[in-house]
């Protein structure tokens, strides 16, 4: 019996763990500026990474015998690794800053926020300020805004997430500032989330809340300051809740750096950009 | 000559191969589990040697990004859920492995428990989309938003029923037929036999499948995560939030970077901690209760 209960305790603890190697870790850092010719070395912003990350993947198969090597660690990181050369190309997910100009910046694709909520929700249109006023809850019910009288469910991102990185920037709030009912991961728990329950807010990529709803989700893209919230106002620029993903070098772009740019942006990553529900600049 | 040596005084060579191999079998098993250990100790190591561990049980909030890491709402909806879970699974899965044993014909019992195991290979994500779609709107019908404790002690109990269900079955099944036929030549009514002679007799068994199923309810993940609102908050109702040590995990690992990487590794240790625990105390129970059988 004593056997069998550490055998079990054996097993729980092996279940335990495997939960933390089930997810995606991101990879050690290895930051060696001198490469062979035929290898290049990308680092920055975790928003970017995975698109960068399944455009290198298509770039080696399609350029046999290079290798691209793709990091995480931030925007701040892939700034500070292409001033210093550590990396040939950053990534940054926010458009250069007035200091930047030393850098050039090649945009890959735009990522949008949009605010949803349920299909039933007459609600159409929010500002700034009412989004900041619902999520640190000020107003507790729709009919502050006009709507019925419903308590409102706030359905906010968990910690670490990038659609949130770009809601907190947006709106000025610090994370304990908020007051969420609900905190979800991924963007299609987040349209689950607000499908089940009609006086749900929250916010997820455009690119999978327009997916979701011309497949029969029940929920609603609702307008921000005005603005209809869709692919085509965060391709033009109109839309506030949005921001521009760019790969960005100090110095001119040479060899393999070119050629790998030049691919990212072409029309043949248009479906990895979207994949990501991210939005492609060309129309 | 004797070209055999069955002797135990003198073993074979083969016996000495096979002893070797379960010792290394047996070393290899044990190892894992302390390689593990350390790779958690270690993957958590920054955040506890720049924050120190006291932060975790001090600081005012969990906002890792803002450099708070207060893990002890999330113990406690843990703990929270695998006890409630428990609760209304051990009763239940207790009674219909009753019924199966001794009251059920046999046909149904047949049948019945072709059902329960079915039940127990059902996919996590299954039970955890049933109950975003179809218990978290019947709850909220009654306390909106329907993301609860509740909803995740639910969801919870419907995936442990069956582990415990099938092996108070198994143990029951286990219980010597004369002791049952004893119990019967003394007059003793079906319920008095199940309940003085055949829960008792079983009852070393029961507990390893409520134990194997308390280790399953603290470290689920993804069902609880998708049902209780995930909200750090010691829940105050059956109807408020709560995020559980494993969710918190799956939620912020895969895009946590630096100490707040290493400090969900922290929440990784501390589940562990509590399951080892739960162990611990289950191998003292177990040996308790042979000792009082015996």
């Amino acid at each position: 019996m004593q056997r069998l209960i550490w055998v079990i305790g054996a097993i729980a603890a092996l279940a335990a763990v495997t939960v933390l190697n089930s997810m995606p870790a991101p990879e050690a850092a290895s930051t060696g500026a001198a490469r062979a010719q035929h290898s290049l070395v990308l680092t920055g912003s975790s928003t970017v990474a995975p698109l960068a990350g399944e455009i290198a993947k298509r770039y080696e198969s399609a350029h046999p015998g290079t290798r691209i090597d793709v990091h995480g660690g931030g925007s701040g990181r892939g700034i500070a690794d292409a001033r210093q050369g550590l990396a040939h190309l950053g990534m940054v997910s926010r458009d250069l800053k007035a200091g930047e100009g030393d850098l050039t910046a090649y945009p890959l694709a735009r990522d949008g926020i949009g605010i949803i909520v349920h299909a039933a929700n007459p609600i159409a249109n929010l500002s700034k300020a009412q989004l900041i006023a619902i999520y640190t809850g000020e107003f507790g019910n729709w009919q502050a805004l006009g709507g019925r009288d419903a308590p409102i469910t706030v359905v906010h991102k968990a910690e670490g997430r990038s659609t949130l990185e770009l809601f907190l920037a947006y709106t000025g709030l610090k994370n304990s500032e908020t007051r969420p009912r609900v905190v979800i991961g991924d963007n299609e728990q987040g349209i689950k989330s607000v499908a089940a329950n009609p006086n749900a807010i929250g916010y997820v990529s455009i690119g999978t809340a327009e997916y979701d709803i011309a497949h029969g989700a029940p929920i609603r893209l609702v307008a921000l300051d005005g603005v209809a919230a869709s692919s085509e106002h965060v391709r033009d620029g109109s839309y506030p809740l949005a921001r521009t993903l760019n790969l960005v070098s100090a110095a001119p772009l040479r060899g393999l750096a070119r050629d790998f740019v030049e691919f990212a942006r072409a029309e043949q990553t248009r479906d990895l950009i979207l994949a990501q529900y991210f939005v492609p600049l060309a129309q | 000559m004797i070209s055999s040596s069955p002797s135990i005084l003198s073993p074979s060579r083969s016996d000495a191969l096979l002893r070797a191999t379960l010792r290394g079998c047996a070393a290899v098993a044990g190892l894992i589990l302390v390689f593990i250990f350390l790779f958690l100790l270690s993957a958590a190591w920054p955040v506890l040697r720049e924050a120190g561990p006291w932060r975790f049980v001090t600081d005012a909030a969990w906002h890792p990004a803002e450099g708070l890491y207060q893990l002890l709402p999330m113990v406690a909806g843990t703990l929270y859920c695998a006890a409630g879970a428990l609760l209304l699974a051990v009763p239940l899965g207790v009674l219909s492995a009753v019924f199966l044993r001794f009251y059920a014909p046999r046909p149904l019992a047949v049948v019945y428990r072709r059902l329960v195991e079915l039940l127990a290979g059902i996919p996590s994500v299954v039970y955890g989309f049933w109950g975003l779609v179809v218990l978290v709107p019947l709850i909220a019908a009654w306390q909106a938003p329907g993301t609860s404790l509740l909803a995740g002690v639910w969801v919870l109990a419907l995936m442990i029923l069956p582990t415990v269900a099938l092996t108070a079955d198994a143990a029951l099944g286990a219980v010597p037929r004369d002791t049952l036929r004893a119990a019967a030549a003394l007059g003793l009514g079906r319920w008095s036999t199940v309940w003085r002679i055949a829960l008792p007799a079983a009852r070393a068994g029961v507990l390893a499948g409520v134990v194997l199923a308390a280790g399953r309810a603290l470290g689920e993940t993804m069902a609880v995560l998708m049902v209780t609102g995930n909200v750090v908050a010691v829940p105050d109702s059956v109807f408020a939030p709560l995020r559980t040590l494993a969710a918190n995990i799956a939620l912020e690992m895969a895009y946590a970077m630096d100490l707040h990487r290493a400090a969900l590794f922290v929440s990784g240790l501390v589940l562990a901690g509590l399951v080892a625990g739960l162990m611990l105390l289950a191998a003292r129970l177990s040996g308790e209760s042979a000792h009082a059988s015996a």
